[in-house]
Parts: structure tokens; sequence; C-alpha cells
């Protein structure tokens, strides 16, 4: 993947990119993140969402992040899209209408993290029980204790 | 329940059903006989490994990776150390690569032969059940053999492998190939032809091609449906560019071409095997050159500097650079994926496992809407879910 050429397609709606151990990284603002991935999608060929997921850097501010792996089958390549969220509104849309793999991701990342995905089919716990309080991956959620 | 003029019935499949394959449910919407709505419930089987990892060092997490797909620990150790490595920038050497894709293509033969054995049990043949775990137990032996352990083996390291093989290793691997052709016939003679298997296979399961890829299926599912991806000719890793083998597909993507593709990755994988033994390279089976490698364990016991290193390995870790990798791996079931963000300190800020068995169950809705309830059980063994990766 060239980055030269996600320059080209995306122009400013990427707002920085980075290479570590040649995996090719570029940041979006979150409210870019549905015409980044329609682009991605349709104009560079990445038809496969491998994974979705979220990460706390808290105590770190921006304190969200949600990572999208993507894979491109035509071109066998594959790329990482990461968006920053701020913990006050820890809400992104969902990209299940371009993917529809990013269902149970987004429910998974909503479940464990905490972070909303708007316009989900259906947003709802799906690892832990409905009337769990809290969100253990959080980084101030205790590792041990009942509930 | 009214859907529509007509009234449907919704019925509970498990989470205490033997054809779930653990404890899975699926609430089902029934027309009758007919499915309206499969919703599969999961997560009876969480245990946090993944905030678990976050307060344990990159050693220490091996262990938990064998707890994920307990039927295919050795694939899931080698996913995972494949991704350290990469985080650090290291190599194993050539031996300990190839003894890992001679352990990780045993592995792929026994999670099949069980997934064989089990869904021809869910469709009303015994037989084959015997069969496949007799040879199931062989590798198990293997395994025990070269690790001290069955399903849990933990036996590959960063860097390389918890030892060296024995010497019998290659011997007792050779003759269980060299035999396992002429028993997959075997398997074959009791299924591929035979009328009952036939009319419970054909035509059940199949989704629309441009859907496999959209629901982010991955493994035998997509291959049965005539989608050419394995990501060990793909992306290849470990030394899998050094084997000639063939990547079987299927055309019509229905539960039995899943069966035929996984008969005949089995019959590819023991060709796999075969080549590395013959071509198995002489030399360490560690890189002990890089500081995150334990040293051998006699050294230990021999010199001061060896001790001191493994005192700090286990006390306080690898430091990893700051940085984030993913990596993946053509497990039995699919795509086998870590991702870790590191922030420099000896524990993941963050590690994620891309489960091909989450993911693969999320096509499940799909596969069974208008068919019968009694594909359902079908449908859902022709996946080959393990529950405990799939809740983690």
């Amino acid at each position: 993947m060239k980055l030269a050429l996600l320059r080209e397609k995306l122009g400013d709606l990427m707002t920085d990119a980075d290479e570590f151990r040649g995996e090719l990284t570029i940041y979006v603002d979150k409210k870019d993140i549905l015409p980044v991935c329609r682009i991605l999608k349709d104009q560079l060929f990445f038809n496969y969402l491998s994974d979705l997921c979220g990460v706390d850097y808290w105590p770190q501010t921006p304190r969200f992040c949600v990572v999208y792996h993507l894979y491109s089958f035509p071109r066998n390549h594959r790329l990482r899209v990461k968006v920053f969220l701020n913990e006050e509104c820890a809400d992104v849309d969902s990209v299940t209408a371009i993917w529809a793999a990013a269902d149970w991701h987004e429910r998974e990342c909503f479940d464990l993290l905490g972070i909303r995905f708007a316009n989900h089919p259906d947003l709802r716990r799906i690892l832990l029980p409905d009337d769990f309080s809290g969100h253990p991956l959080r980084k101030d959620y205790p590792l041990e204790g009942k509930q | 329940m009214n859907a529509g003029d007509r009234t449907t019935t919704i019925i509970n499949l498990g989470p205490q059903h033997p054809s779930t394959h653990g404890v899975l449910r699926v609430v089902l919407e029934l027309d009758g006989e007919f499915v309206v709505n499969a919703r599969p419930d999961i997560g009876f089987l969480h245990r946090g490994i993944e905030k678990l990892s976050e307060s344990r060092t990159y050693h220490q997490i091996i262990v938990l990776t064998d707890r994920l797909d307990y039927l295919a620990a050795m694939s899931n150790n080698l996913a995972y150390v494949l991704t350290i490595e990469k985080l650090l920038g290291i190599e194993a050497p050539k031996r300990a690569q190839y003894v890992r894709v001679i352990l990780a293509e045993l592995q792929r033969i026994a999670s099949h032969l069980f997934w064989l054995g089990t869904h021809a049990h869910d469709l009303g043949a015994m037989t084959p059940l015997f069969y496949c775990l007799r040879e199931r137990e062989q590798i198990l032996d293997i395994f025990d053999a070269v690790a001290g352990s069955r399903l849990t083996p933990s036996f590959m390291r960063i860097g390389g492998l918890a030892s060296d093989i024995n010497r019998e290793f290659p011997q007792k691997v050779s003759s269980f190939v060299s035999e396992f052709a002429s028993r997959v016939d075997e398997y074959e003679t009791l299924l591929s032809e035979n009328p009952i298997w036939l009319s419970r296979t054909k035509g059940i399961g199949v989704l629309p091609q441009e859907e496999y890829l959209d629901l982010g299926l991955s493994g035998p599912l997509v291959r049965a449906a005539g989608i050419n991806w394995d990501i060990r000719k793909s992306e290849p890793y470990s030394s899998y560019a050094d084997f000639d083998f063939a990547v079987p597909q299927g055309s019509a993507g229905d539960v039995f071409d899943r069966y035929l593709v996984r008969i005949k990755e089995m019959r590819e994988s023991a060709k796999i095997i075969k080549q590395a033994v013959e071509g198995l390279p002489e030399g360490l089976w560690a890189d002990f050159n890089s500081p995150a490698i334990f040293p051998p364990k006699s050294d230990t016991k021999k010199d001061i500097a060896s001790l001191i290193r493994h005192f700090n390995l286990v006390m306080e870790g690898i430091k990893a650079p700051t940085g984030e990798v993913y990596h993946s791996i053509e497990a039995p079931r699919g795509e086998l994926g870590f991702y870790i963000v590191s922030n420099g300190s000896v524990m993941p800020l963050r590690l994620k496992v891309r489960p091909p068995s989450f993911v693969n169950l999320q096509g499940l809705a799909r596969m069974t809407q208008g068919r019968m309830l009694s594909d359902v059980v079908g449908i859902i063994g022709s996946i080959d879910i393990v529950l405990a990766e799939v809740d983690r």
C-alpha cells in the first residue's frame, strides 16, 4: 500500500499517517470516518474488515481510540485506520453499512469499553450479561472483584 | 409471536445442547419447522483473557493463548509469538520455523479430525467419531512427548521453541503421516457417498457469494464457496513459502463442500508435514542472541550471566518498543490474528484477539434463514466454532 496513493485519494480526510514494522496506519477525524471508509472500500479495494476494536489510553487524552484493520483481497495488502475519541463524547458512526462484519465487533467494543456506535442496527452487550454494570476493558476498571 | 399473519414459535437451542459444541445459545424463531430468524447468544464462557493479558508479561501470555481455542492451541501459540516477534523485530531460526510448521499442521489435522467426528455424530453418523479420535489421539501423544502436555502445550516461545525436539520426534511424525492418507480414505468411505450424509449436507447453509467477505468469514468456510484465500499462501509466515501444497476449494459453499474442503486440507497438511520433516534444518531452536529469549535451561546452571538473564526475564519481562502490530495466521478455523499495542512497558497496553470462530459465527443467522430446524444443527457444525475462542 502506497502512502502517496492514500494521500491522493483521501486528501485532508486523513489527518496523519505512520509506518511501524511495515504496517501502515492512518489517522482520521471521527466526523470523517464514514466517507473515509467508503473511499477505502470503493476506490482502494479494501473489501474485508478483518478486525475492529477499541483501545483505552487512560489517563491520556483523548482517551479512547477505535482501530479498524482492513484487508484488500484484490491487492493483498492491509491497512490500519485509527480514530481517537474523547471520554465525554465516546461515540463514532457505525461502519456496519459498509462492512456487515462490523456488527458484532462494534457490539463487543461497546460492551467492553463503552464506546457507542451511532446508527448501529442493534447495539446491545454481546459477551457480558445485559444487567452488567460498567465496561471491564477500561483501564480504571479493577482487574479483580465481584459484582 | 405474530410475524405478519402467521404465528411463530420461539425456541432455545442450547446453551445445554450437545450439538452446539459448547455453551452456545441460539434463540430460534420458527414458523412451523422453518427458521424465520436465528439469534446467537454468546458470552457464557467469557473469561476476560484480553483484560487479563494487560497485567501479564509477554511471556506469561503464551499460556493464556492455549486457552482460547483449546482444539488448536499450537496455532494460537504460533499466532501470538509471531506477533510479538514482529513487535520486537526478531525472527526465529529456520529449524524452529520448520518445527512450528509441523506442529501447526499436526494441530490442523487434529482440529479437523475432532470437527469431522463430532459433526458427523450430530448428523447421525456414529462411527466416524471413533475413527477420528483414534488418529487425533496419536497426534496428542506426539504433543505430549514433545511438550509434556496434550491440549495446552504452550510449547512455542518468543523467538523460537521452549526446547529442542526430542530425537524420536521426526520418526514418530513421519510414521504418522505415512499412514494418515489411508486413514482419510477410510473416513471418506464412511461419508463421501453415504446417501444419508449427502441428503443432510448438500445444498444447505449456502450464502450469496458477495456476503462471505462482507460478513468477514474466513478459513474453510470461504474456500468451500470457491474463494481462493489462504493466509499461508497470500501472506506466508514461518517458512510456509518453502513448501509445496494446494489450497483446496469447493464450489457450492454448502455444508457438504465444507466437509470436502476440510478432508482435502487434512491431506495437504500431511504433505506439508512430510516435506518439513524431510527438510528439517539443523541448528538452534531459538534465537539466543536476542535479549528477549530465555537462555537454554542447562546454561543457567553453569554460568552466572545466563542465570541473571533468566531471572530478569522472569521477574521483569521484555521491554518491547513502543508501537503496535497486527499479525494473523491461517488457523484451522480461519484468520486468527493478534493486535498488540505496546507503550514500551513489559506488559501490553492492549491485546486484541481476532478470533475466527467469533466472526464466522456471525454468518449463522444468514445461513439458517428459511432452512428447516434440522438443518440448523448441520450448519452450526459446519461453521466449526470453539466457544472458548468466541467468548475469550
